[in-house]
């Protein structure tokens, strides 16, 4: 069948099963935007390329599907390089499409042309421009495999105008798709390992029944690969306490007995302090980000390391492992779940009684702790918005934040009862996030209350989007900690620049943030006090047909605690001044 | 402790557009120098072999070459350890060779079994094949007589036919 390049794009994305995409056309991804009025693909008009990057990540953090952004050439590329980064650092399945002028023009500086290759070839898992209209439905199919399978990321395909136009002759092509045999041929260099080696699955049953401290240490590889009712079943069948990362959050339920919750440089204490005292850490699909392990040099000493991983790259790179196992994490695990078995399971293992002790003890003298005030005008705290917040939402309730102190609180605070909802950016730490994530994750699970907990500071990066989100009539929440500054850099400045505060005051009421969500269509609160915050979820929680967006007041000088100051050891833990010195 | 010294890792990849710059991209942003490079296509002409010599200590390389193959159009690497591999390069000279040490310069080019490409009045070009070490006494030989130009090739690498197996450190996606 004859078709032109532009329809064979949209074709392919209609084989690859997409059903939504965020865009904004321009000049040189024009052609493909007409084939669009023909397709039952749903298109989201953004108005930022940044949101359409970001909404692409929520939607495939809440689904596992590929989320799939398409812009123009130029200022568009450059706009979604930071999602693109984004994705690459959490490995999140995306595929973005980016316009390029024709294939002539390449290299003439021509009218918004910028060297999208070039520019994304760091931040992408893979990326290609496309030279002639018959590659596309191959390019296409290899995205998407290339996207979705291995350790996942973006893929990025560059589209010269030139053979999508269907004015030019080169547009010209004959429909076809790929077989699984041309797409495997066509990559001889890409052969993700997924089954763990079977000697090194043996070998780490052993090192689990023979430890007395061991701890599980679950990072968001787990999510990726599906793995949560794996990660659960190990941790049953051998007792073992499981700490989830920031990317990780839900992979293991906050209301186990055996969930110790996140660790890190906001974690809380008995996380931090177990994986510091254990014997043996079992890393599933985590990277010892610097986040997490503090000063590498005194992290963990004594541990014994078995790290599962479907990146070879990561093993060794921070931690030279024990017992390194490269494959996916749902299948090691299945199969480490196995060895155990075989091995004699619980009954084979060393008491732990004492190690157990030790880390009840932890959580009962360090839990998370704040105090609210209500009398007189005693500021908001934003952890009691949390967590009426949290005691208010469905628990499938998916949950979104940007970055800085908000992200940590409500890491800390929110109870996570199911895998998929926690929407986040871990690695890059992009402010902004937040509100595009969470119209990507409404989108793809209209059926779930979508809530955006974002910082002032974050909310102004990407606020734009939720015109987008009133206009395609997506109803997410967003609930903003304005606690008036950039909150996180704040607190660093507190503890160490000596209270110098520079450059980090917002306002608290400029913008306006009611009137400036009235003005985009949303519903729009304020909360100043701690009596106000119920009903004003209450209100929140009803409203089905638009966005909203609560203002919450909160208190500037509260500060993220546990913490570990950076480049310290995680021994170094500052606890909350209420609590004390810490425990060492 | 790990010392820097030269590392060759042989890269075999697809013969395509962009794929230097991703390989070379790799050294470069954790700024590790190459030094040397040399790049041409392999028996099947949908591959290349990349010939890169870094100066880098071994636990980097390590993870440069795993991040390498994680590169999609990176097919296979090798690293070549110096002892274990043959290495060759090409050297084009351009030397000063008047009346009085002409013959001197012909002679040495006889030595160092180089070749006399092309002939001026008073410059002669040798182009001599070699191992890099040959290549570098001739050169330091040729100086005196003053080199006018020079350009050396990249190395190009393979393993020795007798010490294949054991030493030879290959790449690939499992690690055990």
């Amino acid at each position: 069948m004859e078709m032109n390049g532009g329809q064979a794009l949209i074709k392919s994305l209609e084989m690859e099963g997409v059903e939504v995409m965020f865009g904004l056309p321009g000049g040189a991804i024009l052609p493909v935007y007409d084939p669009i009025i023909d397709s039952p693909i749903r298109h989201i008009l953004v108005r930022h390329e940044q949101g359409a990057g970001h909404m692409a990540e929520g939607y495939a953090h809440a689904t596992g599907r590929p989320g799939v952004a398409m812009v123009t050439s130029g200022p568009a590329a450059t706009n979604i390089v930071t999602p693109l980064c984004d994705a690459y650092m959490d490995s999140v399945p995306i595929v973005v499409i980016t316009g390029q002028v024709p294939s002539t023009a390449i290299g003439t500086d021509a009218f918004q042309e910028c060297d999208t290759t070039g520019i994304t070839r760091s931040v992408t898992k893979h990326n290609e421009l496309v030279t002639r209209a018959e590659d596309i439905p191959r390019v296409i199919r290899e995205a998407f495999h290339i996207a979705t399978t291995g350790r996942p990321g973006p893929v990025l395909v560059d589209i010269p105008k030139d053979i999508v136009d269907p004015k030019n002759p080169n547009s010209r092509m004959d429909w076809y798709w790929p077989t699984d045999r041309e797409l495997s041929d066509g990559l001889p260099g890409y052969k993700p390992t997924t089954r763990g080696h079977p000697r090194m699955i043996k070998e780490a049953a052993r090192y689990i029944l023979e430890s007395k401290r061991p701890v599980i240490y679950a990072g968001g590889g787990i999510l990726k690969a599906r793995a949560a009712d794996a990660l659960r079943e190990l941790a049953e069948l051998t007792g073992i306490h499981v700490v989830t990362t920031l990317m990780a959050r839900g992979a293991f339920p906050d209301d186990h007995p055996l969930c110790l919750g996140m660790p890190g440089m906001h974690g809380n204490y008995t996380a931090v302090t177990s994986m510091q005292n254990a014997d043996l850490l079992i890393a599933l699909g985590s990277r010892f980000d610097d986040r997490v392990t503090g000063k590498v040099s005194a992290f963990a000493p004594d541990a014994k390391i078995i790290h599962v991983d479907i990146d070879p790259a990561e093993l060794g790179k921070v931690r030279r492992p024990d017992v390194p196992i490269v494959g996916d994490c749902r299948l090691v695990i299945e199969e480490i779940v196995k060895a155990v078995r075989e091995l004699g399971g619980l009954e084979a293992q060393p008491d732990r009684g004492e190690w157990k002790s030790r880390v009840s003890g932890w959580q009962e003298k360090y839990p998370l702790t704040y105090e609210q005030t209500f009398d007189d005008g005693g500021p908001l705290k934003p952890q009691f918005v949390l967590e009426h917040l949290r005691d208010s939402a469905p628990e499938d309730c998916i949950v979104v934040s940007g970055v800085g102190q908000h992200q940590m609180w409500t890491s800390q605070y929110w109870r996570f009862r199911h895998p998929y909802t926690w929407v986040n950016s871990g690695g890059l730490g992009t402010m902004g996030f937040a509100v595009p994530a969470a119209i990507g994750a409404k989108v793809g699970r209209p059926d779930r209350m979508v809530w955006a907990v974002d910082g002032d500071g974050c909310f102004q990066m990407t606020a734009q989007e939720l015109v987008t989100a009133t206009a395609e009539r997506i109803p997410i929440k967003v609930a903003i900690l304005n606690n008036a500054y950039l909150g996180m850099v704040r607190q660093w400045q507190e503890m160490f620049y000596d209270e110098r505060y520079s450059e980090v005051y917002l306002s608290p009421d400029l913008p306006d943030y009611k009137l400036w969500a009235e003005a985009m269509g949303c519903v729009g609160m304020r909360v100043e006090t701690p009596e106000e915050v119920q009903s004003a979820i209450d209100k929140a929680n009803e409203i089905d047909d638009r966005p909203v967006v609560i203002d919450f007041r909160t208190d500037s000088s509260e500060k993220v605690y546990p913490m570990v100051p950076a480049g310290l050891s995680n021994d170094e833990i500052v606890v909350d001044p209420s609590q004390g010195e810490g425990g060492h | 402790m790990a010392t820097t010294q030269h590392h060759i890792l042989s890269v075999v990849v697809e013969n395509k557009a962009g794929v230097l710059a991703r390989v070379s991209g790799l050294f470069a942003r954790r700024g590790y120098n190459i030094f040397s490079l040399a790049v041409a296509p392999t028996d099947d002409p949908k591959f290349s072999r990349i010939t890169v010599v870094v100066d880098v200590e071994s636990t980097p390389l390590e993870q440069v070459t795993k991040q390498l193959f994680k590169l999609i159009s990176v097919i296979k690497i090798t690293e070549l350890h110096p002892d274990e591999a043959v290495e060759r390069e090409l050297m084009l000279l351009t030397v000063k060779a008047e009346g009085t040490t002409r013959g001197q310069v012909i002679e040495l080019v006889q030595v160092f079994e180089g070749k006399i490409v092309d002939v001026g009045h008073d410059e002669l070009t040798v182009m001599l094949a070699g191992s890099p070490a040959k290549l570098d006494d001739y050169e330091e030989l040729m100086r005196p007589f003053g080199i006018v130009e020079l350009q050396r090739s990249g190395r190009v690498a393979l393993p020795k036919l007798d010490r294949q197996s054991p030493k030879l450190r290959s790449v690939t996606g499992r690690t055990a």
